[in-house]
C-alpha cells in the first residue's frame, strides 16, 4: 500500500477491489459446494443405472432369487426380486395400519386433549429423541421384545411392528403439524353448536387435516420400506423362495436382498444388486409422488 | 386433569356422547403412551442384555481393551476398536458434510434467487431420502473404484474406511444445509441492512452477521448430522467391512460398532450365547453416544437461541 500517492482515494479504491475478488472468490466457493451435493445424487443415479442396464427384466421381477448368476441372465432360467417385492408390500401395509392408528391417535392427544403439562412437554421431548435414536437399536428392541419375549419369530408381523416403532416418531410430529394447521375457529363453531370434544375431532379436525395426515404418513412409509437394519435384526431372510402368506410367515424384503447381493462374491451379482436397487427406488419415487400429488390437490395449507 | 373446553355446555347434550368423549379420550393418551413405553423398553432391552453379557466380562476389559474377538479365539472383548471405526466414519463424514453443508446453506440463503433455492433445496434433501443399503452399492461399485484408480494412494482395500466416510458424509450433506438454512433465514432482515448501511460487502454480512447470529442452528444441525453418521449401519457395513481394527490409514478396512450388530444379526447366533448378549452391550454404548449428541444438540439450541421478532 503506497501513502506517497497524489490521490488520496487510490487507497480506497484498492481496498474496495480487493474487497470485490474475496467476495466473487466466496461465492464460487460457495456455489461449488452447492454442487457437490447435486453431483453426488446424480453420480449415484448414473452409477445405479449403469450398472443395472439390462438386468431389470419381467422375470426378475416375477421369479424367486437364484444363487446362480446365468439364472438371472435373458435366457436363463429366471431369478428374481419377486419373494422380496410381496414381503417389502406385506410389511409396509401392516405397518401402515399400526401407524395410521397409534401415530394419529398420539397426535390427536397431544394437539387437542392433553393440557399444558409437564407431563405433555415430556412426552414430546421423549417423541423428539426417539426421532434421533439409531434404527438398528430399534431392530434390537424388535429382536428383544416381538421375536423373543412375544415369541412371534422371525415373522412379517414382528418386522412390522419394530417398523411401526421406528416411524412413529416422525408421523406423530407430522400428523400434529397437520392438526395444528386447521383453525382454531371451526374448533370453536363446533363447540358453539353443542359439539362434544369428541365430535370435534371426529367432523371437523380430523377430515379437515386428513390431507396433511396423508402425506406425511406416506413419506414416513417411504422411509420404512427402504430400511435394512431394523428387519435385519428381527431375521428378515435372504433366501425365501415363496411369498409370504400369513402375518407368522417368514419374509423377505427388498432391502435384505439387495444387501444379500451387494455383499456375493461372483462376479456379475452387482448389476443384480442394482437391479434390486432400481426396483426398490421406483417404488419410493411412486410413494413420493402419491404424496406430493396428495398435498398439492387436497391441502389447504399449499 | 381438565381440559380447556367448554364441558357445562357440553353435559347439556346426551349422555352416551359424552361418555363416548370421556373414553375416546383414554384411547388417544394410550396411544401416546405408546411412545414413553417404547423408550422404556428400548432402555429396559439394553440394560438387561449389557447386565447378562457383563457377568461375564469384565466391564473395564471391554471399555480398555484394544481387541475385538468374539468369535474367533481366543476370544477378546475390547470395544476400542469399534468405537475407533464409528469415530474415524465419524470424524471422516464431518471432514465433508460440515464444509459443503454450511457453504452450501450460506449460498441458499444468502446468494440463491427464491426460485433456485426452492429448486435446489428438495433436490438435496433426496440426498436424505436415498436408502442406505443405497449408498453402502455406490460405495462399492463407484467411490472405492475411483480411490483406487487416483495417483499416489497405494493399496486401497475393497472395503476401506474413506469410501464409507464419503458416502456417509454426502448422505449428511442435506440434515447440515438444511437445518443451517433454517437457522440463516430466521435471522432478521435488519439485521443485514444494517450492517449494509454501515459499508460492509455481502461477504462481510454473510459471514460476519448472518453465521454468528445463526450459530446455535448451525451448530445444533452439526451434531444432529454427526449422531446420525454414528448410527449409520447399512452403508457403512457394506463400504467399510468387518474388520475391527484400531488404525490409521482410512483406506485399511475398520468395522464400526453398528457393522458388528449387522454381523452378528446375519449370522446364526444362538440365544443366550454371548454373543447374543455382546449384540447388546455395544447397542448400549451406541445408544448412550447419540443419545448424549442429541440432548446436548437440544442444549444448545435452546440455551443460546437467538429470539428474532
Amino acid at each position: 500500500m503506497s501513502t506517497d500517492t497524489t490521490n488520496p482515494f487510490n487507497d480506497a479504491t484498492e481496498q474496495i477491489e480487493r474487497k470485490r475478488q474475496i467476495g466473487r472468490l466466496f461465492v464460487a466457493i460457495c456455489f461449488a459446494s452447492t454442487l457437490v451435493g447435486i453431483v453426488a445424487l446424480v453420480a449415484l443415479i448414473a452409477d445405479v443405472l449403469y450398472e443395472s442396464w439390462g438386468w431389470v427384466t419381467w422375470e426378475f421381477l416375477t421369479y424367486p432369487p437364484s444363487q446362480v448368476i446365468d439364472n438371472y441372465l435373458p435366457g436363463g432360467r429366471g431369478a428374481g426380486i419377486y419373494p422380496a417385492i410381496v414381503g417389502s408390500i406385506f410389511l409396509i401395509a401392516l405397518t401402515a395400519i399400526f401407524t395410521i392408528f397409534l401415530g394419529v391417535g398420539a397426535a390427536v392427544y397431544l394437539e387437542e386433549y392433553a393440557p399444558e403439562t409437564r407431563l405433555k412437554s415430556f412426552i414430546e421431548a421423549n417423541i423428539a429423541n426417539l426421532a434421533g435414536v439409531p434404527s438398528i437399536v430399534y431392530g434390537l428392541l424388535g429382536l428383544a421384545i416381538f421375536v423373543r419375549a412375544f415369541q412371534l419369530g422371525s415373522s412379517l408381523i414382528a418386522g412390522a411392528l419394530t417398523l411401526t416403532l421406528l416411524i412413529l416418531p416422525i408421523v406423530i410430529v407430522s400428523t400434529q403439524e397437520a392438526l395444528r394447521a386447521v383453525p382454531d375457529s371451526q374448533r370453536q363453531a363446533a363447540y358453539g353448536v353443542g359439539a362434544t370434544q369428541w365430535q370435534v375431532t371426529r367432523d371437523v379436525v380430523l377430515p379437515r387435516a386428513l390431507p396433511g395426515i396423508m402425506t406425511g404418513t406416506i413419506l414416513s412409509l417411504s422411509r420404512a420400506i427402504g430400511e435394512t437394519a431394523p428387519i435385519l435384526m428381527v431375521g428378515a431372510a435372504t433366501s425365501m423362495f415363496i411369498a409370504p402368506d400369513s402375518l407368522t410367515s417368514p419374509f423377505s424384503a427388498m432391502p435384505m436382498m439387495i444387501f444379500e447381493w451387494a455383499t456375493l462374491p461372483q462376479p456379475g451379482f452387482q448389476h443384480v444388486a442394482a437391479a434390486g436397487i432400481v426396483v426398490l427406488l421406483t417404488i419410493l419415487l411412486l410413494m413420493n409422488a402419491v404424496a406430493i400429488f396428495i398435498r398439492n390437490r387436497y391441502d389447504p395449507r399449499s | 386433569m381438565s381440559v380447556d373446553t367448554p364441558s357445562e355446555i357440553t353435559s347439556a347434550g346426551s349422555n352416551i356422547a359424552n361418555r363416548k368423549n370421556a373414553a375416546v379420550r383414554y384411547v388417544f393418551f394410550s396411544c401416546a403412551l405408546v411412545t414413553i413405553l417404547t423408550t422404556l423398553g428400548i432402555i429396559l432391552v439394553l440394560v438387561q442384555g449389557s447386565i447378562e453379557f457383563f457377568t461375564e466380562v469384565s466391564i473395564i476389559d471391554y471399555f480398555t481393551g484394544t481387541n475385538w474377538s468374539p468369535v474367533i479365539r481366543p476370544r477378546s472383548y475390547g470395544v476400542l476398536p469399534l468405537i475407533w471405526g464409528t469415530l474415524l466414519i465419524t470424524v471422516g463424514s464431518a471432514l465433508i458434510a460440515i464444509p459443503v453443508g454450511t457453504a452450501t446453506a450460506i449460498y441458499l440463503s444468502e446468494y440463491a434467487s427464491p426460485r433456485v433455492r426452492k429448486t435446489i433445496k428438495p433436490t438435496l434433501e433426496i440426498l436424505a431420502g436415498v436408502p442406505t443399503i443405497v449408498y453402502g452399492f455406490f460405495a462399492l461399485s463407484f467411490i472405492t473404484p475411483l480411490l483406487q484408480r487416483l495417483p499416489y494412494i497405494p493399496d486401497v482395500g475393497t472395503f476401506n474406511a474413506a469410501a464409507g466416510a464419503i458416502v456417509v458424509g454426502i448422505m449428511i450433506i442435506p440434515m447440515v444445509s438444511s437445518l443451517s438454512e433454517d437457522a440463516m433465514s430466521a435471522v432478521p432482515d435488519d439485521l443485514r441492512n444494517a450492517a449494509y448501511g454501515l459499508g460492509a460487502t455481502k461477504f462481510e454480512v454473510s459471514t460476519s452477521v448472518v453465521v454468528p447470529s445463526a450459530f446455535s442452528g448451525i451448530i445444533a444441525s452439526y451434531i444432529l448430522a454427526l449422531s446420525r453418521a454414528i448410527g449409520e449401519t447399512m452403508a457403512v457395513t457394506l463400504a467399510a467391512g468387518m474388520a475391527p481394527q484400531i488404525t490409521m490409514n482410512p483406506f485399511e478396512p475398520i468395522q464400526t460398532m453398528t457393522a458388528y450388530m449387522v454381523q452378528i444379526g446375519i449370522s446364526d447366533v444362538s440365544v443366550g450365547s454371548i454373543g447374543y448378549q455382546s449384540l447388546f452391550a455395544v447397542g448400549l454404548t451406541l445408544f448412550a453416544m447419540t443419545l448424549s449428541m442429541n440432548l446436548f444438540s437440544l442444549w444448545i439450541k435452546s440455551r443460546y437461541r437467538e429470539e428474532y421478532q
